[in-house]
């Protein structure tokens, strides 16, 4: 393991839902660690947990209580840090969905320049580093395509584009290869190794898909919101 | 990049269609204030040819325009010789039907002396009436051609004129006559009517009788100060221009403004739930792409924007294609489109108000959606 300080750390954070009769306990103490360069695999069964850890790392979500610090800067402790969560996603965080998620009504090439543009590039410079993206990402030759025309794999590498474009430090990923073929999901597994190495970023990957188990350099495990201390 | 416009594009066809549904929308509500402004251009025509400042009328009554008003012939020398009058004519009012060319015409005839006030105000074609007997001039409204002759009770009148937008309250055409021609037509019995009258020892029917008497004033002369003058002989009474027309407008043009008006109400309420319901349910197929945005980290400032400039896109298109549309369709109404730069820009102006309150309802919704939902699961 590398000896790097950590891009995130969590200390003691809880998360749960509703209150009273509703309430639901998602993640209990849960405390880790995630370095620069290294991709982790986060499993579990469903309803775990793995998606509320997912989204509080990537700043989508709160905390109940505990202590996050992401890239040497304090977001929570057992309150909100005052800093601007979305700001924190547009600079720092790259997301992966299950399903692709590209905006329809842009092709390839604009749903990878439209982050830049939000980040504040103009528009010829963003269109400029999508196009490195995808051809980072070996899709460069659909970079004009509709999303509605790109095959699984392809959407998948330009949803890959779309979350390097900020450079980002850390990468979710939250069942990224559940829609593809095994064949398409070591290809996208190898291009997060690629990521990660090349960028030194962090990429953290929730899934259920024992076929690629092979590819995280360590795995975390939650089982009803607990991390298993044996890997944490 | 601009997202409102992409998605546009995206959907051009569904988008497209959804403007025309809604220029056809607009431009009705167009077409209503137009109908309103035609009405009431067209019933104040009427008023407004003999460009009089003074109307002499039946005592006790509002005029010709709201009720039977009859005054004996020689009121108009008497009114002409008041102080500060500058010159003062006769006019009479009454709806025929005339038969021309195998239909049955519906005209409003106005009797004046020719060379006195109380004739159009413009000739369109051809010339003015020339001769005490047997000339007209007609409307163009009316379709009679120039040249053409017309029978009326029991003479025919040859029409030398042609005038435009010359028509009474209820739209039918005006038919300019001379006051002589227009007083026998009126008050002069049918044959069979007179003997039988004369049989019974009835006395002859005051024949010069006219229906109001118009004037205009020496400048600098004050209206009021004149309708007084004239007031004062008791069985005349007087309307200044202003008061004549808000008469009209009052007993003629209000029901119709109340009526129109609430219709256009309507309608823009319509076009606001229309325009809401769609804006929504565009929001609606857009969620998860916007709670992916919300996620990558675009602001609510960008959501907003996406939703707002589409539906001002789709406001301000329904508005041009129907105002095109309007313009197109206007002069085969069977009464007058009046189509006004400037309602045209206030309903430009209500449309946007429409389009910002109509899209609230999406971006509520769209404000709502949490940027976890594009995680799903
Ligand atoms: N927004 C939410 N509101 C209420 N309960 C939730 C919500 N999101 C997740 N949960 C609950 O929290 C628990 C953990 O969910 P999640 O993090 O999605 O698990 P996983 O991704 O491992 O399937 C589950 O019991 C789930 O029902
Ligand atoms: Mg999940």
């Amino acid at each position: 393991m590398t000896f790097s300080s950590p891009l995130a750390e969590l200390t003691g954070i809880s998360k749960h839902y509703g209150e009273g009769e509703t309430r639901v306990d998602a993640l209990r103490h849960v405390s880790l660690s995630l370095y620069p360069g290294e991709v982790v695999g986060l499993l579990g069964p469903s309803g775990s947990g793995k998606s509320t850890l997912l989204n509080i790392i990537g700043c989508v979500i709160e905390p109940s209580q505990g202590r996050m610090v992401l890239d040497g800067k304090l977001v929570f402790d057992d309150r909100p840090a005052g800093g601007d969560l979305r700001r924190l996603r547009l600079d720092k965080i790259g997301f992966i969905f299950q399903f692709h998620n590209l905006l329809p009504f842009l092709n390839s090439r604009d749903n990878v320049a439209v982050v830049l543009e939000l980040a504040g590039h103009g528009k010829q410079a963003a269109r400029r580093r999508a196009d490195e993206l995808l051809d980072y990402l070996e899709v460069g030759n659909r970079a004009a395509a509709s999303p509605a025309h790109l095959s699984g794999g392809e959407a998948q590498r330009v949803a890959i584009a779309r979350a390097l474009a900020n450079h980002p430090r850390l990468i979710l990923a939250d069942e990224p290869t559940a829609a593809l073929d095994s064949q398409r999901a070591a290809i996208v597994m190898d291009l997060l190794r690629k990521v990660a190495r090349e960028q030194s970023a962090t990429v953290l990957v929730v899934s259920h898909d024992e076929k690629i188990f092979d590819r995280f350099d360590r795995m975390l495990r939650v089982r009803d919101g607990v991390l298993d201390s044996a890997d944490g | 990049m601009n997202l409102a416009l992409r998605d546009i594009r995206h959907k051009l066809g569904r988008f497209l269609l959804t403007c025309l549904g809604l220029s056809l929308l607009l431009g009705v509500v167009l077409s209503m204030i137009g109908i309103y402004r035609g009405l009431v251009d067209d019933a104040l025509s009427l008023v407004r040819a003999p460009a009089a400042e003074l109307w002499v009328v039946e005592a006790g009554t509002r005029g010709p325009f709201a009720e039977a008003s009859r005054m004996p012939g020689d009121t108009r020398e008497m009114v002409a010789r008041v102080p500060g009058i500058a010159e003062a004519g006769s006019v009479t009012y009454q709806t025929v039907e005339a038969p021309y060319r195998g239909q049955t015409l519906r005209l409003q005839v106005v009797g004046y002396e020719p060379g006195r006030m109380g004739g159009p105000a413009a000739i369109a074609e051809g010339r003015a009436i020339a001769t005490r007997h047997g000339e007209a001039v007609a409307d163009v409204r009316a379709g009679i051609d120039l040249g053409d002759r017309l029978h009326l009770g029991r003479d025919d009148y040859l029409v030398v004129g042609l005038t435009r937008h010359h028509v009474s309250t209820g739209g039918d055409p005006v038919l300019f006559l001379s006051l002589r021609d227009a007083q026998d037509l009126q008050f002069l019995p049918k044959p069979s009517t007179y003997r039988r009258d004369q049989a019974r020892g009835a006395p002859p029917p005051a024949l010069d009788t006219i229906n109001a008497v118009v004037a205009r004033l020496i400048p600098g002369v004050a209206a009021d100060a004149v309708a007084h003058e004239i007031g004062r002989w008791k069985h005349l009474g007087t309307n200044t221009q202003h008061q004549q027309e808000a008469i009209l407008i009052q007993s003629v043009v209000e029901k119709a403004r109340r009526q129109i008006g609430l219709f256009t109400v309507i309608l823009l309420t319509v076009s606001t739930v229309v325009i809401a319901l769609i804006i929504y349910t565009m929001t609606m197929d857009k969620m998860r792409d916007i709670a992916t945005l919300k996620l990558i980290g675009a602001s609510d400032r960008t959501i907003v924007a996406l939703i707002l400039q589409q539906a001002l896109a789709m406001g301000f298109i329904g508005f041009g294609v129907g105002w095109g549309l309007i313009n197109l369709v206007a002069d085969r109404f069977p009464r007058r489109v009046l189509l006004q730069a400037e309602d045209a820009l206030m309903l430009g102006g209500v449309v946007l108000v429409v389009c910002v309150l109509a899209s609230s309802l999406g971006v509520r919704l769209a404000l709502r959606i949490e940027p976890a939902a594009a995680l799903g699961g």
